[in-house]
């Protein structure tokens, strides 16, 4: 890899097929905070590569660079993708609306709160309200209000 | 009776149509990639295709306890279009993909150069990936065409027990089975087969190296074309080995090939993940 750029966008698909589990956060981690290489990675990955990435972004030293690949996570219908990338990069750098959003999608995909990380330190007033105005909405529809969303209002 | 249909487009179905399919038995599926009605113009919508086929079609599977696996390649109505072909470039990268089992459905439509092309290039990738293939047979012309397909596998120097080759029927069954490739039928509800000739091929060629899928799609179709073989089988004297061999069997023998096969849990990853598709 060290001798051939292209060579990790053949490893890394087949890393953990061929070289067992771990074999692709050893590749992120050789890739010395190689941000364009990580994000084409990303793009090209299955669901599988993408959360490897999306859950080694606190190790991988690229600052805010991989925003986009976490609001992309954010973007898709698959819960194990939207609880990665509320993991600790996303509290650190996503802005407040989108961290507010991110919690709020969750709570709708029924992906436990105790999941996000820096729940507490980053919620506010306007993700409380949001939260509250969820509640009235599950009890208007005879509906009961998940416990998580409960103790936070 | 559990079930692997071997052939399927999951991308035309319902989320309920996995539910309905758990309930007859359907455990797990290899999706091929195929055609969608309105055909595409550019390079982008094979690969947004191919990313649903390793994503979200998997996921929402996962939901329904059913193993979702697929083969990729571009098929050969679109091989004849310049502005599709160019996904064979493409195609490399996705192949080496964890839940990619075969390559297909590859070989004829039209029976043009451009197909065959095709055709030989991606049985190639197959041999450099080590996957096997799934090869579709062409609706008109369909004994000269299946008998072509088996040239062009034979001349690639495919081992005919890494090759499937699908939608067979009464006239080109008997040139499979010499073949030493595996046969693969379609059971629709008009057109293609039907259980009961399904059943009747099965008393004339034996169980091995068969396999019986619905190949649902976005035409005329009912995933659940599968259990009724199993119920037609048993109704006409089978043991319940025979349809397992089948319906399960031969599919996981097939596709296990690939090394790539997970039969698991089925679970997506998360067990909070709940059993609806949410819609965030």
């Amino acid at each position: 890899m060290e001798a051939d750029h292209g060579a990790v966008h053949l490893l890394f698909p087949q890393a953990e097929r061929r070289g067992g589990t771990g074999a692709r956060r050893a590749l992120l981690a050789a890739l010395h905070a190689d941000e364009a290489t990580i994000r084409t990675l990303y793009e090209r990955g299955d669901t599988g590569e993408r959360l490897t990435i999306l859950t080694a972004l606190p190790e991988l030293g690229l600052g805010a660079a991989a925003i986009p690949l976490v609001e992309d996570a954010l973007r898709t219908n698959d819960a194990r993708l939207v609880a990665a990338a509320l993991g600790p990069y996303g509290a650190r750098w996503l802005d407040d609306h989108a961290f507010r959003q991110g919690v709020l999608k969750c709570v709708f995909m029924e992906i436990p709160l105790a999941s996000v990380s820096g729940l507490d330190r980053r919620t506010d007033a306007e993700l409380t309200r949001m939260l509250s105005d969820y509640a009235t909405e599950r009890r208007a529809a005879g509906r009961p209000v998940p416990h998580d969303i409960l103790e936070r209002i | 009776m559990r079930i692997f249909d071997p052939h399927i487009h999951m991308t035309s179905r319902t989320t309920d149509d996995y539910q309905r399919m758990h309930d007859a038995g359907v455990r797990a599926v290899v999706e091929p990639a195929f055609w969608l009605g309105q055909p595409r113009t550019n390079i982008g919508s094979f690969l947004d295709y191919f990313d649903a086929l390793l994503g979200w079609e998997p996921y929402r599977a996962a939901q329904y306890g059913i193993r979702h696996h697929c083969a990729l390649a571009l098929n050969p109505k679109e091989a004849n279009d310049r502005r599709c072909a160019e996904v064979l470039a493409e195609l490399p990268r996705y192949l080496l993909k964890d839940s990619v089992v075969a390559v297909g459905e590859v070989g004829y439509d039209s029976m043009t150069p451009e197909e065959e092309r095709a055709f030989e290039a991606q049985l190639a990738m197959a041999a450099e990936n080590d996957l096997p293939v799934l090869v579709h047979t062409p609706h008109r012309d369909k004994v000269a065409g299946s008998r072509r397909s088996l040239d062009v596998v034979k001349a690639a120097g495919m081992p005919p027990g890494r090759v499937l080759v699908d939608h067979l029927n009464e006239p080109t069954v008997g040139l499979v089975a010499d073949s030493g490739c595996w046969m693969g039928f379609s059971i629709y509800p008009d057109t293609k087969m039907d259980p009961g000739r399904m059943v009747a091929i099965l008393k004339e060629y034996g169980t091995a190296r068969m396999l019986v899928n619905s190949a649902a799609d976005w035409g005329r179709s009912d995933p659940l074309k599968t259990r009724e073989v199993g119920d037609a089988m048993l109704a006409a004297g089978f043991g319940q080995d025979e349809v397992d061999q089948v319906l399960w069997h031969n599919p996981v023998a097939f596709y296990g090939q690939s090394g790539r096969l997970d039969l698991g849990t089925g679970s997506a990853g998360l067990d909070y993940a709940g059993n609806t598709i949410r819609r965030g």
